[in-house]
């Protein structure tokens, strides 16, 4: 380290910093390494086997480092209280701000984040805007945790060495300097896709002056398209749907209107008395997906031949020119039967085609809902709204061909990991190496950032000022929830200062922006209205408006109420484009997939998501290969697993690229598939991501991003230790997901009960009258104990679940609960106090359903865990909680054994980090954090009680119904959880829990549990 | 009593004493170990490999504390795995020590007093053993020591008293002090003699403190009979509480395998069978190494065997109680545990095993021939003390790992640490038996008199002091 690094450190840091010492200073790996390692967070070595014969190298050690740390100065540190307090700033109160995440194929997620006294904790999705109603998915949940990410960038390196924002703009200056002279021949700009209408008129701006210079797109999941991208975009009303037919689209699962479309959907599900009517849901598709899971009827067919399948369809339903295709005896059956049902509901259906179908696909499914009328009604199609090139794949290609040309003098990659992700026939990684001068901005030294002469930390959403749309185009703000904590920079600031506004920050060129807007002197004209659409008087009503409610309510591309587009519907479909050709070669179809959790590789090290189940698996930790078990036969992979357990890897070949990937037989998809994740394998994320799972990449080219046939699949003699928190699928006979047809249940509502009773079996469409449920002895007394005031409880409508895991995720962060890793999952000592089970129905070669069933703590009335505690350090508290007293528990886990729902979590080992100081921020201050020997487990959210007990107290009235929100049930968007006083017979829960759907899990053991479920009914179709 | 038998006749009994010992042999025969200078060089060795292990213990525990119960291989669904398996186990085996110097001596069966004393002490050291587990198993032991004892507090927190473990903590910790004040009065007048015998006056001075002024005289004879007495009959009723209360344990929760009501009397005739495998697996070793040939008799073993085949019937027919009620109860989750268990589970073949080890080795034992081979009684007792564990094993890990719900079923796997724990255990007590051996009475001198035909008739033998 020189003197001229650390006055290059001191000069990027803005006004007056402390520093312990110069390697702080300098922040380098060595500095940190060191502080991390200072006694006695050193035991970390002890955890690691080949680590434990360093034992007493590293107690020698510790005692001379304690003496090197004793001799650094500590900073002098003021602890004074505020002298004006600010305005609504009260300690232990959290306050509220709307903001967006930037999410999905750079669509808007908006939210609500949490702040405890500058510190984002927490984030809820915002009510008021239709694209969240108050809603979030697993993503922006885990975002907080990537806010205080320690392995996140921190300084502006440039070639190698630190350096300072200003060397950086000051090089990048002369560049386009340059470049001016050029007509910007030599300058590319890499993004993602983007959707800031500021940030895109800055890069508008920018181009403007250097007409030759180009704008590419490259995402790896959403930007990406196989057969061309589609020309219109659809936006569709689940609520007012019958029929929904999706051809390999995963609505409820996967891509940005996944919350709205969620909601809407479930509204469908959800029934409340037994004559109530369900729509009905239609899934072809190749491998099973959140979506699949809940159809009432499924088929699973390989990718290619969803086109086929559409094809079929469209001539049934009396598409002109559409020539029927040649499909199988099943697939003809289902394809004949989907169509009368279409037939019969005119308008009142939508048929939706998959993201990663090709636009051939696309183009008839808008036909068909042409055909049927459902356009203007159920369906709307509209123009993009993403502002960069469309296609990715093929803007990505023409960068590379000028990259490898030597055409780019000057290369800014503004997000995104491109050395990571780019298709393998690409190599972009060699392009690279032909640039001139190449730029990254990112959240880490990633990948890419390695392979650049420039990196730029980027700042996190919640550290930065913007602008983004959601999916059906309603602007929201993002405004910065706390300072960047790490140096960061923002796209927009770039881009301004190349456009010569080197002193604007960002909050400046978002506010510059929209009071043009306001104005109307903008290039895009906007809407910009009240909720009721009446204009501003001022343009700081309108901001602060804005800023407060977190969207502006013109701006979306549709009415939600009316149920209308306000802005120009799209073209007419035109020629339907023929679908790429098959590749020959081997006989198995590779699919690609974005990981479920980890996407493309950007939350590879984030924790919580690293650890969240994948849904459907329960994989942790890992991407594998997902075949049938017809498949699974074919290639001789072991079907049966009683643990976690080393899985054969398999050689996956096609077009002459071959990638090693674990195998996971998964029931339900197509046979001859294999089905790939990408995103995991990643070299340079961060000590969480690190070379975890496998990177397949390798196998993706530009062509078929999804799929593809011609591939060969070979067992190899090597195996590979996958964990999952599941390892059995089937029920058993126990039933502890209650499922039965809908006209079943409107014959016989007696039938969920009866479904409790041992040995009884239910058949759909038999007509026995259901044997009453009979009560088994208690070994305690069986007294209803009368609970005066509140008594909680919580129903689970496992009709509208969709198993999407963001109540896990959202339980993590609210909750304060430890990520284990994967050898402790491996070890089944996961501490997620809120689960998600999956349940096969069928064969397992051809399962006929998959079940999802959310499983807190019961609660239960005759607790089994409590009677056992020898402390009682676990007790029923006067409003029905079961308590668990962390400080009472000494950890003999009695508890636990003795709970038939295995919902108690313990602490085998110190979970909690207690030494990352970068993660003490970011912790809900309501929630204790466990440390080691201790069992925990879901409490219904009792801070969020609490608040609300205070509230009420304060203001001399009872707790409202609804006023109490536990983690799970405001992150749920299918609304499935309900949280509320059972003692109130109007409350929600109450209503709920005296449905006939209503049962308790394994009510027969007498526990009395408080976490009840609404059965899921079905709504075949007779003609299948 | 055997007068019936030709001469010769295989059915003849054993004599309980070899023929030929007078009050002066047995007192020296049976100090001669303690108070000789001569350390055997066996003792050395055999002690060594107990100390090694015991150390093996302390540094399996000093881990523990360390990281936590994480380094064991316990996990979710099994809460319970080797940790309270091997407290079940040494608990077991400390039964047949209670029995052997409580149960027998109030039914006056003389031959009994060969073995009492070190099958006390085994008591004794077993009860260590296992009373480790209980503290050692929690997660915060620092705080479980005390927070299990009904203490007063300025919080007025008390226990609960519905859990099954608090009673374990009243039943172990009477147990414990019971056997340790009974063994200890049973060898007042022994130790008496040692003061009285030994040379060196540090000896002579530590046996002389242990020895409690003990002169012999005719009033401590009348004391120390009634309080041996009733110590024998507070004893009594231990052997079967005990385990009982360890049954508990299971029996009370909800969960298949465990939930069962012959847990109780299944428990104690497991302990008793599995201590008896304990004594023989000590007694025939240090018999021949200490030649004891006079005092421990083939009378001696063939009773013990004979009671191991008893108390190993009535265990098998606990499995078979168990496997009939979880059938007859038509409960799916209970009928799904003992398939489960026996047959198609990942661990039924631990099941296969402790068949082999508790019912079908023990079989042999019908067989005089085969008792009167003290080779093939060591082997059929080491099987034993393997089943015993096993069928803990079977009970807690096997019922654990797949309960209600499919969704939370796991397997389980130790970890070294396990095993460490396990054996550092077994070190622990062959380290403090072979201690006990060198420096306490290891066979009671005053009560092996008292089977001398000379001595039969008079109730008080000649202690120490002569």
């Amino acid at each position: 380290m020189t003197l001229s690094d650390i006055r290059t450190r001191l000069a990027g840091l803005g006004g007056r910093t402390y520093w312990r010492s110069l390697e702080e200073l300098a922040d380098t790996p060595e500095f940190n390494e060191y502080v991390h390692r200072e006694f006695p967070a050193q035991a970390s070595e002890f955890t690691d086997p080949a680590g434990r014969r360093e034992f007493l190298k590293l107690m020698g050690a510790s005692l001379a480092l304690a003496g090197v740390s004793a001799c650094t100065r500590q900073p002098d540190e003021l602890l004074v209280p505020y002298v004006r307090q600010p305005e609504q700033v009260v300690p232990g109160r959290p306050l509220f701000f709307a903001t967006a995440m930037p999410a999905a194929g750079g669509y808007a997620m908006p939210v609500l984040a949490e702040n405890h006294l500058g510190r984002p904790t927490k984030i809820e999705g915002n009510p008021d805007h239709p694209a969240s109603l108050g809603a979030t998915d697993i993503f922006a949940q885990a975002s907080v945790l990537s806010l205080y990410d320690p392995d996140r960038s921190r300084s502006t390196i440039g070639r190698s060495a630190i350096k300072t924002w200003d060397s950086l703009i000051t090089t990048l200056q002369g560049a386009i300097t340059a470049q001016r002279a050029l007509k910007g021949q030599g300058l590319r700009i890499l993004t993602e896709p983007i959707t800031s209408p500021s940030l895109t008129e800055q890069i508008q701006t920018l181009l403007a002056g250097l007409p030759e210079a180009r704008w590419h797109q490259w995402d790896p999941v959403y930007g990406t398209f196989q057969g061309g991208a589609p020309a219109a975009m659809p936006l569709y009303r689940f609520d007012k749907a019958d029929v929904v037919v999706s051809l390999d689209a995963d609505f409820l699962g996967f891509g940005p209107g996944v919350l709205r479309y969620s909601k809407d959907f479930s509204s469908r599900r959800r029934i409340n008395t037994p004559q109530d009517q369900l729509n009905r849901l239609y899934v072809v598709e190749p491998v099973p997906t959140i979506t699949g899971g809940k159809a009432d009827h499924r088929l699973a067919v390989k990718a290619r031949d969803v086109h086929n399948f559409a094809a079929s369809l469209a001539a049934l339903v009396g598409v002109a020119g559409s020539g029927n295709q040649a499909l199988g005896t099943n697939e003809a059956k289902f394809a004949s039967a989907v169509a009368a049902d279409l037939h019969s509901r005119h308008g009142r259906t939508i048929v939706v085609a998959g993201d990663h179908q090709p636009a051939a696909v696309h183009a008839l499914a808008r036909q068909i809902n042409e055909a049927l009328g459902n356009v203007g009604s159920t369906v709307f199609y509209t123009s993009p709204l993403s502002t960069a090139p469309a296609d990715g794949t093929s803007s990505l290609t023409e960068l590379v061909g000028a990259m490898n040309a030597g055409k780019v003098d000057l290369l800014l990659i503004l997000g995104g990991n491109p050395v990571f992700t780019a298709p393998a026939d690409l190599d972009f990684h060699a392009a690279l190496a032909k640039v001139g001068t190449s730029v990254h901005l990112g959240l880490y030294y990633d990948e890419t950032a390695f392979q650049c002469h420039w990196h730029v930390p980027e700042a996190h959403y919640l550290e930065s000022w913007g602008d983004a749309r959601a999916f059906d185009g309603t602007v929201s703000l993002i405004q910065p929830l706390i300072a960047p904590l790490y140096d960061g920079r923002q796209a927009i600031e770039l881009v301004a200062a190349l456009n010569g506004h080197t002193t604007l920050r960002p909050a400046d060129l978002v506010r510059d922006y929209w009071s043009r807007a306001f104005h109307g002197k903008t290039t895009t004209t906007w809407t910009l209205g009240d909720r009721d659409g009446k204009p501003f008087a001022t343009l700081e009503q309108f901001w602060r408006r804005a800023l407060h409610d977190g969207l502006m309510p013109g701006t979306s591309v549709l009415d939600w109420q009316k149920g209308a587009l306000t802005s120009a519907p799209a073209g007419p479909v035109g020629v339907v484009p023929a679908p790429p050709a098959a590749t020959a070669g081997g006989t198995y179809e590779v699919i690609f997939r974005p990981d479920p959790c980890v996407l493309d590789g950007r939350y590879a090290n984030n924790g919580w998501l690293q650890e969240l189940p994948k849904p459907i698996t329960k994989l942790t930790w890992d991407n594998a290969a997902y075949i049938s078990v017809a498949t699974a036969t074919k290639l001789d992979i072991p079907l049966t697993r009683s643990g976690n357990q080393q899985q054969p890897i398999i050689e996956i070949t096609h077009k002459g690229r071959s990638t090693r990937l674990p195998v996971w037989v998964l029931p339900g998809t197509a046979d001859d598939v294999v089905v790939v994740h990408f995103g995991y394998g990643r070299e340079r994320s961060g000590r969480v991501g690190n070379q975890v799972g496998h990177n397949t990449f390798g196998l993706r080219t530009a062509a078929t991003p999804w799929f593809d046939s011609g591939a060969e699949v070979v067992k190899t003699a090597d195996s590979y230790l996958l964990v999952s928190t599941q390892n059995h699928f089937a029920m058993e006979g126990r039933r502890p997901v209650r499922a039965l047809n809908t006209d079943d249940y409107r014959r016989e509502p007696g039938l969920v009960a009866a479904m409790g009773v041992h040995g009884f079996e239910y058949k759909p469409g038999e007509t026995t009258p259901a044997p009453k449920p009979r009560k088994l002895l208690s070994l305690y007394d069986d007294k209803e104990f009368k609970y005066e005031g509140n008594k909680w409880g919580m129903v689970i409508d496992l009709n509208s679940c969709t198993g999407c895991s963001a109540c896990v995720t959202a339980c993590q962060a609210e909750n304060n609960t430890a990520v284990v890793g994967k050898d402790q999952v491996d070890r089944t000592r996961e501490m997620h106090w809120i689960r998600v089970d999956t349940y096969f129905e069928g064969d397992p070669a051809a399962p006929t359903a998959i079940h999802q069933q959310p499983v807190p703590c019961m609660q239960c009335e005759n607790a089994p865990c409590e009677v056992v505690c020898p402390v009682a350090a676990t007790q029923h508290n006067d409003e029905g909680l079961n308590d668990m007293v962390y400080n009472r528990c000494v950890g003999t886990r009695y508890c636990s054994n003795n709970c038939p729902y295995k919902v108690r979590r313990f602490n085998f080992l110190l979970y909690s980090d207690f030494t990352t100081p970068e993660l003490w921020a970011q912790r809900n201050p309501d929630v204790t954090i466990r440390s080691r020997g201790v069992m925990e487990k879901c409490t219904y959210c009792v801070q969020r009680i609490n608040h609300a007990r205070i509230d009420a107290k304060t203001e001399g009235r009872d707790i409202q119904d609804g006023e109490i929100v536990t983690a799970c049930q405001q992150v749920c968007p299918a609304e499935a959880i309900t949280f509320g006083n059972l003692n109130d017979p109007n409350s929600k829960v109450a209503k709920l829990v005296a449905q006939d759907r209503n049962y308790g899990l394994l009510e027969d053991l007498n526990t009395r549990p408080r976490t009840t479920y609404l059965a899921v009914v079905k709504n075949p179709n007779k003609a299948l | 009593m055997a007068t019936e038998y030709p001469k010769g006749d295989i059915r003849i009994p054993a004599p309980v004493l070899a023929p030929g010992l007078s009050l002066r042999s047995i007192t020296d025969k049976l100090s001669v170990f303690v108070l000789t200078k001569n350390t055997p060089m066996a003792w050395i060795v055999t002690t060594a490999i107990g100390f090694m292990f015991m150390m093996v213990l302390m540094v399996a525990l000093t881990w523990l504390f360390l990281k936590g119960i994480g380094i064991w291989g316990n996990n979710v669904p099994v809460g319970w795995a080797f940790d309270i398996i091997n407290f079940v186990w040494w608990i077991g085996i400390g039964h047949a020590g209670t029995l052997i110097s409580a149960v027998l001596l109030l039914f006056k069966q003389d031959w009994r007093t060969s073995i009492n004393r070190f099958a006390e002490a085994m008591t004794i050291f077993a009860v260590i053993c296992a009373g480790i587990f209980p503290l050692i198993h929690t997660g915060r032991p620092w705080l479980a020591w005390y927070w299990l004892m009904p203490y007063p507090n300025v919080m007025t927190l008390w226990p609960n008293f519905k859990s099954p473990l608090i009673w374990d903590v009243f039943a172990v910790s009477t147990y414990f002090t019971v056997s340790l004040m009974f063994w200890f009065v049973g060898m007042i007048p022994d130790l008496a003699t040692f003061r009285d015998k030994a040379e060196h006056p540090v000896v002579k001075k530590i046996y002389g403190v242990l020895a409690l002024g003990w002169r012999g005289s005719a009033r401590h004879w009348h004391r120390y009979e009634s309080a041996y007495l009733i110590l024998a009959g507070l004893s009594t009723p231990l052997v079967l509480s005990v385990h009982t209360v360890v049954s508990f344990d299971f029996a009370i929760s909800v969960l298949p395998g465990w939930h069962a009501t012959i847990f109780p009397p299944y428990f104690v005739a497991g302990a008793i069978f599995a201590g008896f495998a304990m004594v023989l697996t000590l007694a025939i070793p240090l018999r021949a190494l200490y030649k004891l040939h006079d005092f421990i008799t083939m009378r001696h073993i063939e009773n013990m065997a004979k009671v191991m085949l008893v108390t190993g019937l009535v265990v098998v027919y606990g499995y078979f109680c168990e496997a009939f009620f979880g059938w007859y109860s038509a409960n799916e989750y209970e009928r799904f545990m003992l398939k489960n268990r026996i047959w198609h589970g990942p661990y039924a073949w631990t099941y296969a095993v402790l068949l082999l080890c508790n019912f079908l080795v023990p079989q042999l034992l019908w067989s005089k021939k085969m008792r009167n081979r003290v080779g093939m009684v060591f082997l059929v007792s080491m099987f034993i003390n393997v089943g015993m564990w096993l069928e803990r094993f079977v009970i807690i890990v096997t019922s654990l790992h797949r309960d209600f719900l499919p969704s939370s079923w796991q397997m389980y796997y130790p970890t070294g640490w396990d095993f460490m724990t396990l054996f550092g255990t077994i070190g622990l007590f062959l380290t403090l038996m072979f201690v006990f051996v060198r420096l306490l009475p290891l066979i009671s001198i005053t009560e092996v008199k008292m089977l001398l035909p000379q001595k039969a008739q008079t109730s008080a033998p000649e202690g120490g002091g002569q």
